[in-house]
Protein backbone atom coordinates (compact mmCIF):
# COMPACT_ATOMS: atom_id res chain seq x y z
CA UNK A 1 0.00 0.00 0.00
CA UNK A 2 0.98 3.62 -0.38
CA UNK A 3 2.74 5.37 2.50
CA UNK A 4 3.24 9.13 2.35
CA UNK A 5 6.54 10.13 3.90
CA UNK A 6 7.20 13.50 5.61
CA UNK A 7 10.14 15.62 4.51
CA UNK A 8 12.12 14.80 7.65
CA UNK A 9 12.21 11.12 6.67
CA UNK A 10 12.99 11.47 2.98
CA UNK A 11 16.69 10.98 3.69
CA UNK A 12 15.61 7.33 4.04
CA UNK A 13 13.16 6.96 1.14
CA UNK A 14 14.48 9.71 -1.18
CA UNK A 15 10.88 10.26 -2.30
CA UNK A 16 7.59 11.43 -0.84
CA UNK A 17 5.83 8.10 -1.35
CA UNK A 18 6.86 4.60 -0.45
CA UNK A 19 5.30 1.19 -0.92
CA UNK A 20 4.94 -1.26 1.96
CA UNK A 21 2.66 -4.14 2.77
CA UNK A 22 1.18 -5.78 5.83
CA UNK A 23 -2.10 -6.64 7.53
CA UNK A 24 -1.57 -4.23 10.43
CA UNK A 25 0.15 -0.89 10.93
CA UNK A 26 2.90 -2.74 12.83
CA UNK A 27 3.48 -5.05 9.89
CA UNK A 28 3.55 -2.20 7.39
CA UNK A 29 6.09 -0.29 9.47
CA UNK A 30 8.22 -3.42 9.80
CA UNK A 31 8.13 -3.83 6.02
CA UNK A 32 8.98 -0.16 5.57
CA UNK A 33 11.99 -0.64 7.87
CA UNK A 34 13.15 -3.64 5.84
CA UNK A 35 13.14 -1.45 2.74
CA UNK A 36 14.54 1.67 4.43
CA UNK A 37 16.67 0.53 7.34
CA UNK A 38 16.36 2.67 10.45
CA UNK A 39 13.21 4.56 9.49
CA UNK A 40 10.93 2.81 11.99
CA UNK A 41 12.92 3.76 15.11
CA UNK A 42 12.77 7.43 14.19
CA UNK A 43 8.94 7.33 14.41
CA UNK A 44 8.21 4.42 16.81
CA UNK A 45 10.02 4.14 20.14
CA UNK A 46 11.45 1.05 21.83
CA UNK A 47 8.18 0.53 23.70
CA UNK A 48 6.29 0.32 20.38
CA UNK A 49 4.66 3.69 20.93
CA UNK A 50 4.28 6.28 18.21
CA UNK A 51 6.74 9.02 19.11
CA UNK A 52 5.39 12.13 20.79
CA UNK A 53 5.71 14.46 17.82
CA UNK A 54 4.71 12.00 15.10
CA UNK A 55 1.16 11.39 13.84
CA UNK A 56 -0.03 8.57 11.60
CA UNK A 57 -3.25 8.76 9.58
CA UNK A 58 -5.00 5.94 7.70
CA UNK A 59 -7.44 7.12 5.06
CA UNK A 60 -7.55 10.51 6.79
CA UNK A 61 -8.23 9.25 10.32
CA UNK A 62 -5.59 9.38 13.04
CA UNK A 63 -4.38 5.99 14.27
CA UNK A 64 -2.78 5.53 17.69
CA UNK A 65 -2.23 1.77 17.93
CA UNK A 66 0.20 -0.30 15.91
CA UNK A 67 -2.31 -3.17 16.01
CA UNK A 68 -4.63 -1.22 13.69
CA UNK A 69 -5.79 -3.64 10.91
CA UNK A 70 -5.14 -2.44 7.38
CA UNK A 71 -6.43 -3.31 3.92
CA UNK A 72 -4.24 -3.28 0.77
CA UNK A 73 -6.14 -0.26 -0.57
CA UNK A 74 -5.54 1.88 2.54
CA UNK A 75 -3.42 4.99 2.33
CA UNK A 76 -1.09 5.76 5.21
CA UNK A 77 0.21 9.22 5.90
CA UNK A 78 3.06 9.80 8.36
CA UNK A 79 3.38 13.41 9.46
CA UNK A 80 5.33 15.49 11.93
CA UNK A 81 3.00 16.99 14.51
CA UNK A 82 2.56 20.75 14.35
CA UNK A 83 4.45 21.02 17.61
CA UNK A 84 7.37 23.11 16.46
CA UNK A 85 5.60 26.46 16.19
CA UNK B 1 37.81 -1.29 46.28
CA UNK B 2 40.20 -0.47 43.45
CA UNK B 3 42.62 -3.13 42.37
CA UNK B 4 46.27 -2.25 42.32
CA UNK B 5 47.20 -1.58 38.75
CA UNK B 6 50.45 -0.72 37.08
CA UNK B 7 51.42 2.88 36.38
CA UNK B 8 50.86 3.86 32.74
CA UNK B 9 53.58 4.97 30.43
CA UNK B 10 53.49 8.76 30.55
CA UNK B 11 53.72 10.42 27.15
CA UNK B 12 56.75 12.69 26.85
CA UNK B 13 55.87 16.32 26.41
CA UNK B 14 55.44 17.16 22.77
CA UNK B 15 57.02 13.97 21.53
CA UNK B 16 53.96 12.15 20.21
CA UNK B 17 52.19 15.21 18.84
CA UNK B 18 54.91 17.07 16.96
CA UNK B 19 53.71 18.14 13.53
CA UNK B 20 50.17 17.01 14.08
CA UNK B 21 47.19 19.19 13.24
CA UNK B 22 44.10 19.68 15.33
CA UNK B 23 40.60 18.73 14.28
CA UNK B 24 37.79 20.33 16.26
CA UNK B 25 34.38 18.69 16.34
CA UNK B 26 31.56 20.99 17.32
CA UNK B 27 28.10 19.60 18.10
CA UNK B 28 25.24 22.07 18.24
CA UNK B 29 21.50 22.21 18.66
CA UNK B 30 21.17 22.57 14.88
CA UNK B 31 23.87 20.34 13.45
CA UNK B 32 27.60 19.59 13.61
CA UNK B 33 30.68 21.29 12.24
CA UNK B 34 34.32 20.33 12.02
CA UNK B 35 37.24 22.75 11.92
CA UNK B 36 40.64 21.76 10.57
CA UNK B 37 43.48 23.78 12.07
CA UNK B 38 46.73 24.67 10.33
CA UNK B 39 50.03 23.64 11.89
CA UNK B 40 50.14 26.81 14.01
CA UNK B 41 46.49 26.48 15.10
CA UNK B 42 45.91 29.99 13.72
CA UNK B 43 43.54 29.41 10.81
CA UNK B 44 40.67 26.98 10.78
CA UNK B 45 38.93 25.49 7.76
CA UNK B 46 35.22 24.89 8.29
CA UNK B 47 33.65 21.60 7.27
CA UNK B 48 29.90 21.65 7.74
CA UNK B 49 27.15 21.76 8.53
CA UNK B 50 26.65 18.06 8.92
CA UNK B 51 23.08 16.99 9.80
CA UNK B 52 21.73 20.54 9.57
CA UNK B 53 18.64 20.78 11.75
CA UNK B 54 19.52 17.78 13.87
CA UNK B 55 20.13 18.21 17.57
CA UNK B 56 23.67 16.82 17.83
CA UNK B 57 24.74 16.10 21.40
CA UNK B 58 28.28 15.05 20.61
CA UNK B 59 30.59 14.30 17.70
CA UNK B 60 33.59 12.14 18.55
CA UNK B 61 36.55 10.86 16.51
CA UNK B 62 37.82 7.41 17.37
CA UNK B 63 41.40 7.98 18.58
CA UNK B 64 42.22 4.34 17.81
CA UNK B 65 41.91 4.67 14.04
CA UNK B 66 41.73 8.44 13.48
CA UNK B 67 38.99 7.88 10.89
CA UNK B 68 35.76 6.75 12.52
CA UNK B 69 33.40 9.45 13.69
CA UNK B 70 30.24 8.92 15.71
CA UNK B 71 27.54 11.57 16.03
CA UNK B 72 24.73 11.33 18.57
CA UNK B 73 21.73 12.98 16.92
CA UNK B 74 17.99 13.47 16.93
CA UNK B 75 15.55 16.05 15.63
CA UNK B 76 12.73 17.84 17.37
CA UNK B 77 10.27 15.32 15.92
CA UNK B 78 12.20 12.17 15.09
CA UNK B 79 13.64 9.66 17.52
CA UNK B 80 17.33 9.49 18.44
CA UNK B 81 20.01 7.81 16.40
CA UNK B 82 23.75 7.54 15.97
CA UNK B 83 25.39 8.41 12.68
CA UNK B 84 28.70 6.84 11.80
CA UNK B 85 31.41 7.77 9.34
CA UNK B 86 34.46 5.66 8.54
CA UNK B 87 36.05 8.33 6.34
CA UNK B 88 36.26 11.20 8.82
CA UNK B 89 32.96 12.74 7.82
CA UNK B 90 33.00 12.51 4.04
CA UNK B 91 30.07 10.06 4.18
CA UNK B 92 27.72 8.96 6.94
CA UNK B 93 25.65 5.89 7.66
CA UNK B 94 23.11 5.47 10.41
CA UNK B 95 23.72 2.89 13.13
CA UNK B 96 21.78 -0.30 12.41
CA UNK B 97 20.67 -0.51 16.03
CA UNK B 98 20.98 2.77 17.96
CA UNK B 99 20.92 2.78 21.79
CA UNK B 100 17.41 1.84 22.98
CA UNK B 101 16.02 0.68 26.28
CA UNK B 102 14.68 -2.86 26.62
CA UNK B 103 11.06 -3.41 25.72
CA UNK B 104 8.99 -3.55 28.88
CA UNK B 105 7.11 -6.68 29.85
CA UNK B 106 3.37 -6.63 29.28
CA UNK B 107 1.65 -4.36 31.77
CA UNK B 108 4.84 -2.53 32.72
CA UNK B 109 5.88 0.91 31.58
CA UNK B 110 9.23 0.88 29.84
CA UNK B 111 11.51 3.81 29.28
CA UNK B 112 12.05 5.61 25.99
CA UNK B 113 15.38 7.11 25.07
CA UNK B 114 15.13 10.78 24.19
CA UNK B 115 18.69 11.20 23.02
CA UNK B 116 22.16 9.78 23.25
CA UNK B 117 24.11 12.35 25.22
CA UNK B 118 27.62 10.99 25.74
CA UNK B 119 29.99 8.87 23.62
CA UNK B 120 33.21 7.32 24.92
CA UNK B 121 35.52 5.26 22.70
CA UNK B 122 36.78 2.10 24.39
CA UNK B 123 40.44 1.50 25.21
CA UNK B 124 43.12 0.65 22.65
CA UNK B 125 42.89 -2.98 23.73
CA UNK B 126 39.24 -3.13 22.57
CA UNK B 127 39.34 -1.51 19.14
CA UNK B 128 35.63 -1.69 18.26
CA UNK B 129 34.15 -0.96 21.66
CA UNK B 130 32.25 2.26 22.37
CA UNK B 131 30.14 3.30 25.34
CA UNK B 132 27.14 5.62 25.26
CA UNK B 133 25.19 7.44 27.94
CA UNK B 134 21.65 8.55 27.26
CA UNK B 135 18.85 10.76 28.47
CA UNK B 136 16.95 9.54 30.43
CA UNK B 137 19.90 7.83 32.09
CA UNK B 138 21.00 4.64 30.40
CA UNK B 139 24.34 2.95 29.75
CA UNK B 140 24.95 1.26 26.40
CA UNK B 141 27.85 -0.43 24.64
CA UNK B 142 28.73 -1.24 21.07
CA UNK B 143 31.24 -3.93 20.16
CA UNK B 144 31.21 -3.28 16.43
CA UNK B 145 32.42 0.28 16.18
CA UNK B 146 29.04 1.91 16.83
CA UNK B 147 26.92 0.00 14.28
CA UNK B 148 24.77 -1.80 16.85
CA UNK B 149 24.23 -0.95 20.50
CA UNK B 150 22.93 -2.93 23.45
CA UNK B 151 22.23 -2.06 27.08
CA UNK B 152 25.45 -2.49 29.08
CA UNK B 153 25.55 -3.91 32.59
CA UNK B 154 22.35 -4.29 34.58
CA UNK B 155 21.81 -0.70 35.62
CA UNK B 156 19.21 0.38 33.04
CA UNK B 157 16.60 -1.97 34.48
CA UNK B 158 17.83 -2.23 38.08
CA UNK B 159 15.32 -1.08 40.71
CA UNK B 160 17.98 0.57 42.89
CA UNK B 161 19.59 2.43 40.02
CA UNK B 162 16.17 3.45 38.70
CA UNK B 163 15.40 4.97 42.07
CA UNK B 164 18.69 6.88 42.03
CA UNK B 165 18.05 8.04 38.47
CA UNK B 166 14.66 9.45 39.44
CA UNK B 167 12.17 10.70 36.91
CA UNK B 168 12.59 13.20 34.08
CA UNK B 169 11.78 15.90 36.61
CA UNK B 170 14.86 15.03 38.65
CA UNK B 171 17.41 15.84 35.99
CA UNK B 172 18.65 18.79 33.98
CA UNK B 173 16.07 20.94 32.14
CA UNK B 174 16.54 19.05 28.88
CA UNK B 175 16.48 15.66 30.55
CA UNK B 176 18.46 13.66 33.12
CA UNK B 177 21.73 12.41 31.70
CA UNK B 178 24.25 9.62 32.06
CA UNK B 179 27.65 11.06 31.22
CA UNK B 180 31.39 11.01 31.97
CA UNK B 181 31.82 7.35 31.02
CA UNK B 182 35.48 6.66 31.73
CA UNK B 183 37.54 3.58 30.97
CA UNK B 184 40.77 3.20 32.94
CA UNK B 185 43.48 3.14 30.23
CA UNK B 186 45.35 0.45 32.24
CA UNK B 187 42.41 -1.88 32.75
CA UNK B 188 39.34 -2.06 30.51
CA UNK B 189 37.30 -3.64 33.32
CA UNK B 190 37.75 -0.57 35.52
CA UNK B 191 34.96 1.86 34.66
CA UNK B 192 33.36 5.02 35.98
CA UNK B 193 30.21 6.88 34.98
CA UNK B 194 28.23 9.78 36.38
CA UNK B 195 24.57 10.73 36.37
CA UNK B 196 22.88 14.12 36.61
CA UNK B 197 21.36 13.33 38.94
CA UNK B 198 22.36 10.06 40.47
CA UNK B 199 26.00 10.34 41.48
CA UNK B 200 29.32 8.86 40.40
CA UNK B 201 29.67 5.08 40.17
CA UNK B 202 32.65 2.76 39.76
CA UNK B 203 33.07 -0.82 38.60
CA UNK B 204 36.25 -2.89 38.77
CA UNK B 205 34.73 -5.95 37.10
CA UNK B 206 33.53 -4.72 33.70
CA UNK B 207 30.14 -3.59 34.94
CA UNK B 208 29.10 -6.71 36.83
CA UNK B 209 29.05 -4.69 40.06
CA UNK B 210 29.03 -0.96 40.73
CA UNK B 211 29.86 1.04 43.85
CA UNK B 212 28.78 4.65 44.39
CA UNK B 213 31.82 6.93 44.71
CA UNK B 214 30.35 9.80 46.69
CA UNK B 215 32.35 10.30 49.86
CA UNK B 216 33.40 13.91 50.33
CA UNK B 217 30.94 15.28 47.78
CA UNK B 218 28.50 17.88 49.01
CA UNK B 219 24.81 18.04 48.11
CA UNK B 220 22.28 20.84 48.19
CA UNK B 221 21.66 21.90 51.79
CA UNK B 222 19.11 19.79 53.61
CA UNK B 223 19.48 16.66 51.50
CA UNK B 224 21.05 13.34 52.47
CA UNK B 225 24.65 12.99 51.22
CA UNK B 226 24.46 9.22 51.52
CA UNK B 227 21.72 9.00 48.88
CA UNK B 228 23.09 9.00 45.30
CA UNK B 229 19.80 10.53 44.09
CA UNK B 230 20.81 13.87 45.53
CA UNK B 231 24.23 13.99 43.88
CA UNK B 232 24.69 15.97 40.71
CA UNK B 233 28.13 15.51 39.14
CA UNK B 234 28.37 17.77 36.10
CA UNK B 235 31.59 16.47 34.58
CA UNK B 236 34.21 13.94 35.68
CA UNK B 237 37.61 13.63 34.00
CA UNK B 238 40.46 11.16 34.51
CA UNK B 239 44.03 12.38 34.09
CA UNK B 240 45.65 10.54 31.17
CA UNK B 241 49.08 10.98 32.79
CA UNK B 242 47.89 9.55 36.11
CA UNK B 243 44.73 7.44 35.88
CA UNK B 244 44.57 7.30 39.68
CA UNK B 245 43.65 10.99 39.72
CA UNK B 246 40.22 12.28 38.71
CA UNK B 247 38.76 15.76 38.81
CA UNK B 248 35.09 16.61 39.00
CA UNK B 249 32.98 19.69 38.41
CA UNK B 250 29.88 19.14 40.49
CA UNK B 251 26.67 21.05 41.12
CA UNK B 252 28.21 21.68 44.55
CA UNK B 253 31.80 22.56 43.75
CA UNK B 254 35.06 21.36 42.18
CA UNK B 255 36.66 18.17 43.50
CA UNK B 256 39.69 15.93 43.10
CA UNK B 257 40.19 12.32 44.11
CA UNK B 258 43.40 10.30 44.24
CA UNK B 259 42.77 6.59 44.16
CA UNK B 260 42.78 4.26 45.95
CA UNK B 261 41.25 6.84 48.29
CA UNK B 262 37.48 6.83 47.95
CA UNK B 263 37.08 10.40 49.23
CA UNK B 264 36.69 13.46 47.01
CA UNK B 265 38.37 16.66 48.21
CA UNK B 266 36.66 19.98 47.46
CA UNK B 267 39.47 21.87 45.75
CA UNK B 268 37.07 24.60 44.62
CA UNK B 269 37.13 26.14 48.08
CA UNK B 270 40.27 27.98 47.02
CA UNK B 271 38.47 29.72 44.13
CA UNK B 272 37.75 33.45 44.68
CA UNK B 273 34.55 33.82 46.70
CA UNK B 274 32.97 36.28 44.26
CA UNK B 275 33.39 33.74 41.45
CA UNK B 276 32.60 30.55 43.31
CA UNK B 277 33.25 27.00 42.15
CA UNK B 278 30.09 26.21 40.23
CA UNK B 279 30.20 25.34 36.55
CA UNK B 280 29.71 22.55 34.04
CA UNK B 281 32.87 21.63 32.10
CA UNK B 282 36.25 20.57 33.46
CA UNK B 283 39.33 19.86 31.37
CA UNK B 284 42.49 18.04 32.44
CA UNK B 285 45.99 18.46 31.05
CA UNK B 286 47.03 15.58 28.79
CA UNK B 287 50.44 15.22 30.47
CA UNK B 288 50.34 16.97 33.84
CA UNK B 289 47.97 15.66 36.50
CA UNK B 290 48.35 18.83 38.59
CA UNK B 291 46.82 21.00 35.87
CA UNK B 292 43.10 21.39 35.17
CA UNK B 293 40.83 24.12 33.84
CA UNK B 294 37.25 25.08 34.67
CA UNK B 295 34.78 27.66 33.37
CA UNK B 296 32.96 29.08 36.41
CA UNK B 297 29.32 30.05 36.20
CA UNK B 298 26.93 31.90 38.45
CA UNK B 299 25.30 29.39 40.78
CA UNK B 300 23.69 31.91 43.10
CA UNK B 301 19.98 32.50 43.78
CA UNK B 302 18.06 31.11 40.78
CA UNK B 303 21.21 29.75 39.14
CA UNK B 304 21.66 31.96 36.06
CA UNK B 305 24.41 29.59 34.85
CA UNK B 306 26.15 32.52 33.15
CA UNK B 307 29.64 33.94 33.63
CA UNK B 308 29.78 35.59 37.07
CA UNK B 309 29.16 39.37 36.76
CA UNK B 310 29.08 38.99 32.97
CA UNK B 311 32.88 38.63 32.90
CA UNK B 312 33.82 35.29 31.38
CA UNK B 313 37.01 33.61 32.52
CA UNK B 314 38.69 30.25 32.57
CA UNK B 315 40.36 29.32 35.85
CA UNK B 316 43.39 27.06 35.93
CA UNK B 317 45.05 25.18 38.70
CA UNK B 318 48.62 24.00 38.27
CA UNK B 319 49.00 22.42 41.69
CA UNK B 320 46.12 20.00 41.92
CA UNK B 321 43.63 22.58 43.16
CA UNK B 322 45.57 24.32 45.93
CA UNK B 323 45.38 27.62 44.04
CA UNK B 324 43.60 28.91 40.94
CA UNK B 325 44.61 31.48 38.36
CA UNK B 326 42.14 33.62 36.40
CA UNK B 327 42.71 33.40 32.63
CA UNK B 328 40.69 36.01 30.76
CA UNK B 329 43.12 37.81 28.44
CA UNK B 330 41.37 38.27 25.12
CA UNK B 331 37.92 37.43 26.49
CA UNK B 332 35.25 40.16 26.82
CA UNK B 333 35.85 42.12 30.01
CA UNK B 334 32.20 42.98 30.69
CA UNK B 335 28.59 42.31 29.65
CA UNK B 336 29.23 38.80 28.31
CA UNK B 337 26.68 36.47 29.87
CA UNK B 338 28.04 33.20 28.58
CA UNK B 339 27.10 29.64 29.36
CA UNK B 340 29.44 26.77 28.47
CA UNK B 341 27.93 23.30 28.69
CA UNK B 342 29.67 20.34 30.28
CA UNK B 343 30.87 18.83 26.98
CA UNK B 344 31.68 22.16 25.38
CA UNK B 345 35.23 22.66 26.65
CA UNK B 346 38.23 20.56 25.75
CA UNK B 347 41.98 20.43 25.20
CA UNK B 348 44.21 19.15 22.46
CA UNK B 349 47.38 17.19 23.25
CA UNK B 350 49.89 19.50 21.56
CA UNK B 351 52.66 21.36 23.36
CA UNK B 352 51.72 23.89 24.58
CA UNK B 353 48.22 22.55 25.06
CA UNK B 354 45.43 24.19 23.07
CA UNK B 355 42.21 24.88 24.95
CA UNK B 356 38.82 25.29 23.31
CA UNK B 357 35.31 26.12 24.46
CA UNK B 358 31.98 26.82 22.79
CA UNK B 359 29.23 29.00 24.18
CA UNK B 360 25.49 28.53 24.05
CA UNK B 361 25.49 31.78 22.05
CA UNK B 362 27.37 30.01 19.26
CA UNK B 363 30.93 31.27 19.64
CA UNK B 364 33.98 29.03 19.57
CA UNK B 365 37.03 30.32 21.47
CA UNK B 366 40.55 28.97 21.74
CA UNK B 367 43.85 29.48 23.45
CA UNK B 368 47.03 28.08 21.94
CA UNK B 369 49.07 28.72 25.10
CA UNK B 370 47.18 26.82 27.81
CA UNK B 371 44.76 29.64 28.56
CA UNK B 372 47.05 32.65 28.82
CA UNK B 373 45.50 34.39 25.80
CA UNK B 374 42.14 33.69 24.14
CA UNK B 375 40.79 34.35 20.64
CA UNK B 376 37.41 33.77 19.05
CA UNK B 377 37.77 31.48 16.05
CA UNK B 378 34.12 31.05 15.01
CA UNK B 379 30.99 33.13 15.53
CA UNK B 380 27.32 32.74 14.66
CA UNK B 381 26.98 29.01 15.18
CA UNK B 382 23.81 27.59 16.77
CA UNK B 383 23.85 26.81 20.48
CA UNK B 384 27.01 24.78 21.10
CA UNK B 385 26.52 21.54 23.00
CA UNK B 386 29.92 19.87 22.72
CA UNK B 387 33.46 20.54 21.53
CA UNK B 388 35.99 17.76 20.98
CA UNK B 389 39.59 18.02 19.79
CA UNK B 390 41.75 15.42 18.07
CA UNK B 391 45.22 15.49 16.61
CA UNK B 392 45.59 14.17 13.08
Amino acid sequence: MKVLIPGALRSYTEQSEAEASGATLAAVLADLDRRYAGIRFRIIDEQDRIRRHIRIFVNGAQVRELSQPLAPSDEIVIVQALSGG
Amino acid sequence: MVRKIAKPAVRKQGAATHGRRVLLMVATRKGAWMYHGDAARRSWRADGPHFLGHVVSQLVLDPRDGQTLLAAAKTGHLGPTVFRSIDRGRSWKEAARPPAFAKAAAGEKGRTGDHTFWLTPGPASEPNVWYAGTSPQGLFRSEDGGVSWAPFSFINEDAQFREWMGSVQDGTPDGPKLHSIIVDPRDSAHLYFAMSGGGVHESVDAGRNWTPLLQGLEVVEGFDRANPSFHDPHCVRLCPSNPDRLYQQNHCGIYRIDRPSDTWVRIGKSMPKRVGDIGFPLVVHPRNDNTAWVFPMDGTAVWPRTSPEGKPAVYATRNGGKTWQRLDAGLPQKQAWWTVKRQAMTADALDPVGLYFGTTSGELWMSRDEGRRWACIVRHLPEIYAVEAAEL
